[in-house]
């Protein structure tokens, strides 16, 4: 664990401090069903205005710290601070967290208005600020004039928003949300993702949000924690997560990789496929075992003698914009992105500069 | 699909003899005068003046009274135990639920005679309660005995509708109530209850309907002069021998019946609405 926190690692976390107030502290959180440990010491800082997203393959764990932090399931160890004050005692009704639930669970005896009333009515809240509330609400999520529909009648991204209305209308301070697109389909899922991004732009609370797609955890994310197994690989923004994968399992669950073993010869210098390369990375030990990330669009295909590795075309697929490239080489086949045309069964170079390689540590190491 | 539309004449066929061809005829014998020939009907509203005489009227407004308070007890002592038992996990919810029927396994008549032998002056109860010192307390033949046969013989069929209700509802609603703030006693009135109210009402159906017009076990428990109204349809038509009077409170019994259920389901619509 204590690798985890490389230097660049730090500044992240330093940089956050500074800017935010932490709003959810989760120490050294452990679950278990009966005798499998889901969750395997979760250690993760949730700071204010931040729309974090959980990410990470089926059954490692998101949903279960989701409902930890709601208030579902109680921890099996560890401790979760809400202010700093520890609140997994605390039952769901009294916790200033609102869920988006996967499957919306809006109540079929309720029409849209009173779905959306049912936190307020509890509170005792005048009819008339409650009416206020609703509509600004619906308008909020583009649903004006649906107070008296039928919730059951809507389609899935209509109760989407309904649930979303539902949720925030109780101004929470954090707002989760389990896979909240899953369940629409491919166009409508992007606009969702764009407005989900626009109203918590606009209410400015924590959104902490749960998906196993890649794709929507960074474009929307201001921070994006990488899940595997029930432990934390990487936390980090969408970029860094992109371009310095911390390993093996981050490099290759986001996007496509080259994945390749070297050793760390010195600081900027790495060796892998027997040549040695100037690289970004630093603060290993000398002669280090690690792996290297090559991103396939950060590959290029020059003239044998312009490159140290070289290979041949096996196979060329056009993508609509790029083209996708498999050359082999003495040592593996690498993929490789690129707008230019190559013949297969042609010899070509491998050309990426310093900056393209990403330095990591190899799966197990930890 | 459209050959299998004959399939139904059968079933037609079947439930016109044995469902419509009976009702017609019990409404013929109810709007007819008492006589022998076959083919010639005098027709008549005596029947029906007749049962407005209080002796009659008192009848039926007892049955009612006994079936409404049945239902109203089957509804408040089975509800708790159906949703104790939709909490459990799945297998022992199967299990509690197969407990629930293994009263019904035995024959009804079986078991209305144990009451009897339990209940009696010189039961096994009032035995019991002599070996400590008490005096015999009268069981049998009163409401208290008709009103636990009924409630013990029906409460099965209360308890699996509303646990069929509870069972099929989905569990993120009542994690959404809690969500947005209701805790438990709230989350129950506000969510659970209203949701379950489709099983409720099948439940007090299904107890009200055989309460009311049950005749053996207030005949067995209740004693010979305990008339309720299906006793009372009973003798009329097995030992009074007067059909037309037996058919014509028959249909009155229908009636009621009919125009009850019809307000339940307006409640049930009123219920929904207004939440
Ligand atoms: N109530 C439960 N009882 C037993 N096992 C559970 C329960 N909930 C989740 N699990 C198990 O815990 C693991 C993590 O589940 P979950 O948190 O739902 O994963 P994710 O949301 O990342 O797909 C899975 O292996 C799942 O089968
Ligand atoms: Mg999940």
């Amino acid at each position: 664990m204590i690798l985890l926190f490389t230097k660049k690692h730090t500044q992240f976390f330093i940089r956050r401090e500074m800017e935010l107030n932490k709003l959810i502290e989760l120490k050294d959180l452990t679950k278990n069903f009966d005798d499998q440990q889901v969750l395997k010491g979760i250690n993760l800082d949730i700071y204010e205005n931040e729309f974090l997203t959980l990410l990470g393959p089926s059954g490692c764990g998101k949903t279960t710290t989701l409902r930890i932090i709601a208030g579902f399931e109680d921890p099996s160890g560890g401790q979760v601070l809400f202010n700093g004050i520890e609140i997994s005692k605390i039952p769901p009704y009294r916790r200033e967290v609102n869920t988006v639930f996967q499957k919306y669970a809006l109540f079929p005896h309720l029409n849209v208005a009173e779905n959306i009333a049912f936190g307020l009515k509890l509170k005792k809240m005048e009819p008339i600020i409650i009416k206020s509330k609703v509509e600004r609400m619906l308008k909020m999520v583009g649903l004006e004039g649906f107070e008296k529909r039928d919730v059951t009648l809507l389609s899935g991204g209509q109760q989407q928003r309904v649930a979303i209305a539902r949720a925030l209308v109780n101004e929470p301070k954090v707002l989760l949300l389990d896979e909240p697109l899953g369940a629409l389909d491919a166009r409508i899922r992007k606009q969702m993702q764009f407005e989900l991004k626009k109203i918590q732009r606009e209410v400015g609370i924590t959104f902490i949000y749960v998906t196993h797609d890649q794709e929507e955890a960074l474009s929307m994310s201001d921070t994006v924690v990488v899940m595997n197994n029930g432990e934390i690989q990487q936390i980090g923004k969408p970029t860094d997560i992109y371009n310095e994968p911390e390993n093996r399992f981050v490099a290759s669950f986001i996007g496509e990789s080259n994945i390749i073993e070297g050793i760390m010869i010195k600081d900027y210098l790495v060796e892998f496929d027997g040549f040695q390369f100037p690289c970004v990375d630093k603060g290993f030990e000398d002669n280090e075992k690690i792996e290297v990330v090559l991103r396939p669009e950060d590959l290029d295909i020059v003239e044998p003698e312009e490159a140290k590795i070289q290979g041949i075309v096996r196979n060329i697929t056009f993508k609509g914009v790029h083209y996708e490239i498999l050359i082999e080489t003495q040592f593996r086949t690498y993929k490789i992105q690129t707008t230019d045309y190559a013949e297969v069964g042609r010899k070509v170079g491998l050309k990426f500069g310093p900056e393209d390689i990403h330095v990591m540590y190899p799966m197990g190491a930890y | 699909m459209k050959h299998f539309r004959h399939l139904i004449k059968p079933y037609l066929i079947w439930s016109i003899l044995i469902i419509v061809i009976p009702l017609l005829l019990i409404g013929l014998y109810a709007f007819t005068e008492e006589g022998n020939a076959v083919l010639t009907f005098t027709f008549t509203l005596e029947n029906f003046r007749k049962f407005a005489e209080s002796t009659y009227l008192n009848v039926i407004i007892k049955s009612f009274r006994l079936g409404i308070l049945a239902t109203v007890i089957c509804l408040i002592a089975g509800y708790p135990l159906a949703y104790i038992i939709s909490k459990q996990a799945e297998d022992i919810q199967s299990f509690l639920i197969l407990l629930v029927t293994v009263p019904s396994w035995i024959n009804m008549l079986l078991r209305t005679y144990a009451w009897m032998n339990l209940l009696s002056d010189n039961g096994i109860i009032n035995n019991l309660l002599g070996l400590l010192g008490i005096d015999p307390i009268t069981m049998m033949y009163t409401d208290f005995s008709v009103m636990l046969g009924l409630v013990c013989n029906l409460m099965p069929f209360m308890i699996i509708s509303i646990h069929t209700s509870l069972s099929k509802m989905d569990h993120s609603y009542i994690e959404a109530a809690n969500d947005l703030g209701a805790n438990p006693v709230q989350t129950f009135w506000k969510v659970t209850w209203v949701l379950s109210l489709p099983g409720v009402l099948n439940g007090v159906m299904l107890v009200f309907l055989p309460a009311i017009s049950s005749f053996v076990i207030p005949k067995l428990l209740g004693g010979g002069q305990y008339m309720l109204i299906g006793n009372l349809i009973e003798s009329q038509f097995i030992s009074v021998g007067n059909w037309n009077f037996g058919s014509a409170i028959s249909l009155i019994l229908a009636a009621a019946i009919l125009i009850l259920m019809r307000l339940v389901k307006r409640i049930d619509v009123m219920g929904r609405q207004e939440e």
